[in-house]
C-alpha cells in the first residue's frame, strides 16, 4: 500500500507528461494520497509495508514501511502539504506540465524518503525531489532566479555528496543497507569511526536543513521559488535532514554525536539568534518567511541536541517530530498566503503594503492564524512542539548539578520566541493594518476556492495544537 | 554455435560491406550504416547462443588449440554484447551525421568519400570482441592494436578539416608511444614469469606445496619482484592510454574535440571498454596473489586518485561541450580505476571490483551515447558544440531537454538513474577497501561532476535561446535512440539487476 502512496504522484507525473490535464491530475493524485495517509493512521502499520528486492548484491530492496510513528507523521505532513500546494498553485500560462509535474515529483521524493526502510532509496528519493526544485526555481523563480537556483544546486549537491559519504561508510560498517538491520548491527561500528561518521552526517544533513552556517542558500531560494515549491520544500523536504538525523544518526552513532554536541549547540544558536536578528531586518515578506524558516530549524536541532545529550530522553523525540510537523504545516500556509498577497496586490515589499485587512479581511484573518501559529501561540500546533522542546531540554535537570550546555542553549534560545514575535507581528501590522495604500485599496479578497488549501492546513494546525495526542499516540 | 564464429561473422560483415561500397555506384551511403547496424544486431542476437568448449567438450572444434588463446566466459560475453551494442549505436549516429562528414571528405558536398566510415567501426568492433576473449597477452595485444589502428583512421576521417587532422596526428603519436609502453611492459612480465598466458601467470604467482608437511609455511615462488612490478607499471601506462587515465590522458581533450562526433562517441565508450576489459584480465593474476597484490593496489590507487583529480577539476572550466565530455571521460576512467583498485574478488554479499566496473561501463555506454546523439544534432543544426549552443533548449524542445537532463543527471550520478548505481558501487567498494585518500578525491570529483554537468542543464532550462535560434528537429533514428537510451537509464536506475545478471 505504501508503494501506491509513493508512486501515485510519479504515475500522475507520467500521465501529465503524456498529455493528461495537469492541474486536475495533480489535485486528484494529491487528494487520493491524503485519504491514503489518513487511512494509514487508523489501520495497522504492518499492513502498509512493501518490499521488492531490486538487487542481489549488495542486497537492496525497494521497501517501504512505517517502522515507527515518526515516518507516519512525516508522510502525513507530506500528503497534507502536497494537496494544499497543488490546490493553491497558479501556474503561469503554458507551463502547467512543468509546474504541477514538478510539484508531484517533489512530493513523491519526500514520501519515498520518509517511507523507505532501505538506506539506498532513503537517499535516492530525496535526491529525486531536488532536481525539480532546481528546475522550478531556475525557470519560474522570481528575482535573480538563475543565480539563486545555481547556488542551491551547488549547496544541496555538495551537501548530499557529503551525506552520501557518511551513509556509505555506515552501510559498509554495518554490512547492510536495510535500516532496521543496520540499527540491529550497530555494535559493528567501531568507536573511532563514530566521530567521523557523525561529522559527515551533521554537515550533510545539516546543509540540507540549513543549519547555520550552511544556511545561506535557503532564504533566497524560498523567496524566489514558485509557491508550491516553497511550500513543499520549506514545509516538507527540508525535514528530510532532521528526519535522517533522528532515524540514522541518533540510533547508530550516538557517541560520535556526543563529541560534537557543543559545536552543534553553538550552530543551532546561530540559527535561532543570528538568523532571527537577520530576519527582523528583512524588508520583503518572502525573504522574511525564508529566514524565519531557517531560524525555526534551530529549535528542532535543539530537541535533537537534547536527545544526544541524554540518550534516554523520552520527550525529545516527540518534541522534534511534532515541531517538524507543525513547522511544516505553518510555513507552507505562510508561503501559500504570501503568494496570495502578491497575486492580489502585486507586491511583497513591506514598505509598499498596508491596510490590506480592510479590503481583504478573510486573507488577513487566515494570515493572522498562520503568523500566530508560527510564533507559537497556544492552541496551535507549533506551541505544543516548542513547549515540548523546551521541556525536553530540561528533562534531566538537577538543581545540584547546575545547568548543562543544553540547558544554557535552551535558555538562550527562548529569546528566539521574542525575536520571532517581533518580526512576525511587525510584518502583520505593516501588511494588514494602518491606512490602505494604493496597492491595497482595491485588492480583492481571497476567493472561496482559494480558501480550501488554507483551511486544510489550518485544520491540521488546530487539531494538533488543541489535541497533541493525535500525533503523540502515533509516536508511541 | 562456437563463440569464435561471432568475430568471424563480424569481420566478414565488414569486408562484405567494404566490397559493396566499392562496387556500388549509389550517391547516398546511408544504407551502409543501416546495413551494418542490422548485421551487427543479428550477431548480437547470435551472441546469446554462443558457447565455449566447456559446454560441448566432445565437439571437434572444442579441441582446437585456438582455445589456448581464446576464452568464452560470462565477462567475455558481456563485453562482446557491449561492443556490438556500442558499434550499432555509433553506426546509427554516423548515419545521421553524414552531412557534416560529407563536407570535409574527398568530394565536398557529396557522400562519395564517406562509405568507409560505416565499415571501419565494424572492424574495430571485431577487435574489441577479441580483446574481450583474450587469454594470452600476445593475442590481446594484437586485438587491441586492431582497435587502435582503426581508430587512427576514424579520428582523422574528416581530412579536409584541420581540427580532425590535428586530432589524428596527436592520437597517432601518443598512441604509438603508449603501444611501445604496453609491449615493453608485456616483455618484462614475460621475462619474469616466463609466460604470456594469463592462467599460467596466475599459477606462477601462487605458492605451491613443496613439502607434504602441512605445518611448514608454504614458500612463494621465487619471482623477481622489482622487474615484475616495473613490467606491470609499464603495462598500466600503456593501457592508461586506451582508457584515458593519467599520465597518458593528454590526448583526450584535443582528440575528442577534433574527431568526428561518432568517432568521439566510439572512442569514449568502445575504446575505453576495450582497455578496461584487458586491464581487468591482466590484473586478475596479480591481484589474486599476495606476492603482488599490495603493490598493484597501491599503483592503481595512485592512478585512480590522479585521474579523478585531473579529470574532474579540468572539466569545470570547459565551455566546449565536447571537450567537457572528454575531460569527464577521464573522470569516469578514474572512478572505474578506483573500483579496480579496491581489488575486491566479490562475495555472496558484495559485488566484485570487476562486476562493479563492468556495470559502470554499461551504464556509461547508455548515458554517453545518448548525450552524443543529441550533441551531434546540435553540431549539425546549430553548427556549434559549445555549452552556449544548448541555450534555451528547454523552451524550444522541452521533450529533448527533458531527455538530456536525465542523461546528464545520470552522468553526474543523481540517484534513481543508472549512473548513480555505478558511482554508488564504486564508493561502496572503495570505502570497504579503506582507500581513504582516493575516496575523498572521488567524493570531491563527484561534487565537481555535479557542477559541470549541471552547467549544461542550466543552459538548457535557465537561459534564453539565442536570437533566431531554430528549434531542433530530430531525425527519426536519433529520436528513437535518445528515447530508448533515456528510458533505459531510468529503468536501470531503479532496477539494475538485468545488467548484473548478464555478468554471471
Amino acid at each position: 500500500m505504501l508503494a501506491l502512496l509513493v508512486f501515485l504522484p510519479i504515475i500522475a507525473f507520467a500521465a501529465i507528461l503524456l498529455g493528461a490535464p495537469a492541474r486536475s491530475s495533480a489535485i486528484a493524485a494529491a487528494a487520493i494520497n491524503l485519504l491514503l495517509g489518513l487511512a494509514a493512521t487508523v489501520t495497522p502499520k504492518a499492513a502498509w509495508a512493501f518490499n521488492l528486492p531490486v538487487l542481489e548484491k549488495p542486497a537492496l530492496h525497494l521497501s517501504f514501511a512505517f517502522t515507527d510513528g515518526m515516518s507516519l507523521v512525516m508522510v502525513l505532513l507530506t500528503v497534507i502539504v502536497t494537496l494544499a500546494a497543488v490546490l493553491s498553485g497558479q501556474s503561469p500560462a503554458g507551463k502547467e506540465k512543468l509546474y504541477f509535474g514538478s510539484s508531484l515529483l517533489i512530493s513523491a521524493g519526500a514520501l519515498g524518503a520518509f517511507a523507505a526502510t532501505d538506506l539506498f532509496f532513503f537517499y535516492a528519493f530525496h535526491e529525486l525531489a531536488l532536481i525539480p526544485t532546481f528546475l522550478m526555481i531556475g525557470i519560474l523563480g522570481r528575482g535573480d532566479r538563475r543565480e539563486i537556483a545555481w547556488k542551491i544546486t551547488i549547496y544541496l549537491g555538495v551537501g548530499s555528496i557529503i551525506l552520501l559519504a557518511g551513509l556509505v561508510w555506515l552501510a559498509n560498517l554495518t554490512g547492510s543497507y536495510d535500516i532496521p538491520t543496520m540499527i540491529a548491527n550497530k555494535a559493528m561500528i567501531p568507536a573511532e569511526a563514530q566521530k567521523g561518521i557523525a561529522a559527515l552526517l551533521i554537515i550533510g544533513f545539516g546543509t540540507l536543513v540549513s543549519l547555520f552556517p550552511f544556511h545561506s542558500w535557503a532564504a533566497p531560494a524560498y523567496a524566489s521559488a514558485p509557491a508550491p515549491v516553497a511550500m513543499l520544500h520549506a514545509g516538507v523536504l527540508k525535514k528530510f535532514g532532521l528526519y535522517g538525523l533522528l532515524r540514522l544518526a541518533i540510533p547508530l552513532v550516538p557517541e560520535g554525536l556526543q563529541q560534537w554536541l557543543t559545536p552543534l549547540l553553538v550552530l543551532l544558536l546561530g540559527n535561532i539568534l543570528w538568523v532571527g536578528l537577520v530576519t527582523i531586518s528583512q524588508k520583503r515578506l518572502d525573504t522574511l518567511l525564508g529566514n524565519s524558516s531557517v531560524m525555526h530549524m534551530g529549535y528542532i536541532f535543539l530537541a535533537i541536541a537534547a536527545l544526544i545529550a541524554v540518550p534516554g530522553n523520552t520527550l525529545a523525540l516527540p518534541a522534534a517530530v511534532i515541531l517538524m510537523f507543525a513547522h511544516g504545516v505553518s510555513i507552507a500556509l505562510l508561503f501559500g498566503l504570501a503568494d496570495r498577497i502578491e497575486r492580489n496586490t502585486g507586491s511583497l515589499d513591506l514598505a509598499d503594503l498596508g491596510g490590506l485587512a480592510k479590503s481583504a479581511p478573510t486573507l488577513a484573518f487566515l494570515f493572522g492564524i498562520a503568523a500566530m501559529a508560527s510564533i507559537g501561540l497556544p492552541g496551535l500546533a507549533n506551541f505544543s512542539g516548542e513547549v515540548l522542546v523546551f521541556l525536553s531540554a530540561f528533562k534531566d535537570y538537577s538543581p545540584t548539578a547546575g545547568l548543562g550546555p543544553v540547558q544554557i542553549a535552551c535558555i538562550l534560545s527562548v529569546w528566539g520566541v521574542v525575536i520571532s514575535a517581533v518580526y512576525m507581528l511587525r510584518a502583520y501590522r505593516r501588511i494588514f493594518h494602518g491606512p490602505a495604500v494604493k496597492l491595497t485599496t482595491s485588492a480583492p479578497d481571497i476567493t472561496f476556492a482559494d480558501r480550501a488549501p488554507a483551511l486544510i492546513l489550518i485544520i491540521a494546525l488546530l487539531a494538533v495544537g488543541l489535541y497533541p495526542n493525535l500525533l503523540l499516540n502515533l509516536l508511541k | 554455435m562456437p563463440a569464435y564464429y561471432l568475430e568471424a561473422l563480424t569481420v566478414t560483415l565488414g569486408i562484405v560491406l567494404l566490397m559493396a561500397e566499392a562496387f556500388s555506384p549509389g550517391k547516398s551511403k546511408a544504407w551502409l550504416g543501416i546495413a551494418g547496424a542490422i548485421g551487427l544486431a543479428v550477431i548480437l542476437v547470435l551472441t546469446f547462443t554462443a558457447v565455449g568448449p566447456a559446454a560441448n567438450p566432445e565437439a571437434a572444434w572444442a579441441k582446437w588449440p585456438l582455445w589456448n588463446f581464446y576464452q568464452f566466459d560470462a565477462s567475455a560475453k558481456f563485453y562482446k554484447i557491449f561492443s556490438l551494442l556500442t558499434t550499432i549505436l555509433v553506426l546509427l549516429l554516423a548515419v545521421d551525421y553524414r552531412k557534416v562528414l560529407a563536407r570535409f571528405t574527398e568530394h565536398p558536398g557529396s557522400e562519395n568519400g564517406t562509405g568507409e566510415y560505416y565499415c571501419l567501426p565494424i572492424f574495430a568492433c571485431a577487435g574489441m570482441m577479441w580483446v574481450a576473449s583474450a587469454k594470452d597477452l600476445a593475442g590481446a595485444f594484437v586485438a587491441l592494436e586492431l582497435v587502435t589502428i582503426t581508430f587512427y583512421i576514424l579520428v582523422s576521417f574528416m581530412r579536409r578539416n584541420v581540427g580532425s587532422l590535428e586530432a589524428g596526428v596527436k592520437y597517432l603519436i601518443i598512441g604509438a608511444l603508449s603501444t611501445g609502453f604496453l609491449i615493453y611492459g608485456i616483455a618484462w612480465v614475460y621475462g619474469t614469469l616466463g609466460t604470456m598466458n594469463l592462467a599460467e601467470m596466475s599459477e606462477a604467482l601462487i605458492p605451491r606445496l613443496v613439502t607434504p608437511i602441512a605445518s611448514e609455511p608454504v614458500p612463494y615462488p621465487a619471482v623477481p619482484q622489482l622487474p615484475l612490478l616495473f613490467g606491470i607499471s609499464l603495462v598500466l601506462i600503456g593501457l592508461g592510454f586506451k582508457i584515458g587515465a593519467v599520465p597518458t590522458h593528454i590526448w583526450i581533450p584535443d582528440v575528442y574535440q577534433g574527431a568526428p562526433t561518432p568517432t568521439t562517441a566510439f572512442l569514449s565508450v568502445g575504446s575505453k571498454a576495450a582497455g578496461f576489459i584487458l586491464l581487468m584480465r591482466f590484473l586478475e593474476p596479480f591481484l589474486a596473489s599476495d606476492l603482488t597484490r599490495g603493490s598493484v593496489i597501491t599503483l592503481l590507487a595512485i592512478l585512480a586518485g590522479a585521474t579523478l583529480l585531473f579529470g574532474n577539476l579540468a572539466a569545470i572550466s570547459q565551455s566546449n561541450f565536447k571537450r567537457l565530455l572528454g575531460y569527464s571521460s577521464i573522470a569516469h576512467a578514474g572512478f572505474l580505476l578506483l573500483a579496480l583498485a579496491a581489488g575486491n574478488p566479490g562475495s555472496d554479499k558484495t559485488l566484485s571490483s570487476n562486476e562493479a566496473a563492468s556495470f559502470y561501463l554499461a551504464t556509461y555506454l547508455l548515458m554517453t551515447l545518448g548525450v552524443f546523439f543529441v550533441l551531434s544534432q546540435i553540431r549539425i543544426q546549430r553548427d556549434g558544440e559549445s555549452i552556449n549552443d544548448f541555450n534555451g533548449l528547454g523552451k524550444t524542445n522541452p521533450t529533448l531537454a527533458f531527455a538530456l537532463t536525465v542523461l546528464l543527471a545520470a552522468l553526474a550520478g543523481v540517484p534513481l538513474t543508472a549512473g548513480f548505481y555505478g558511482k554508488f558501487f564504486v564508493f561502496s567498494l572503495a570505502v570497504e577497501a579503506d582507500l581513504w585518500i582516493p575516496v575523498v578525491i572521488a567524493f570531491i570529483g563527484a561534487a565537481a561532476g555535479f557542477y559541470y554537468y549541471f552547467k549544461v542543464i542550466r543552459a538548457m532550462w535557465w537561459s534564453a535561446p539565442a536570437e533566431g535560434a531554430q528549434p531542433l528537429v530530430l531525425p527519426t533514428i536519433t529520436k528513437a535512440a535518445v528515447g530508448v537510451l533515456t528510458a533505459a537509464v531510468l529503468l536501470f536506475g531503479i532496477w539494475p539487476q538485468p545488467i548484473l545478471a548478464l555478468l554471471k
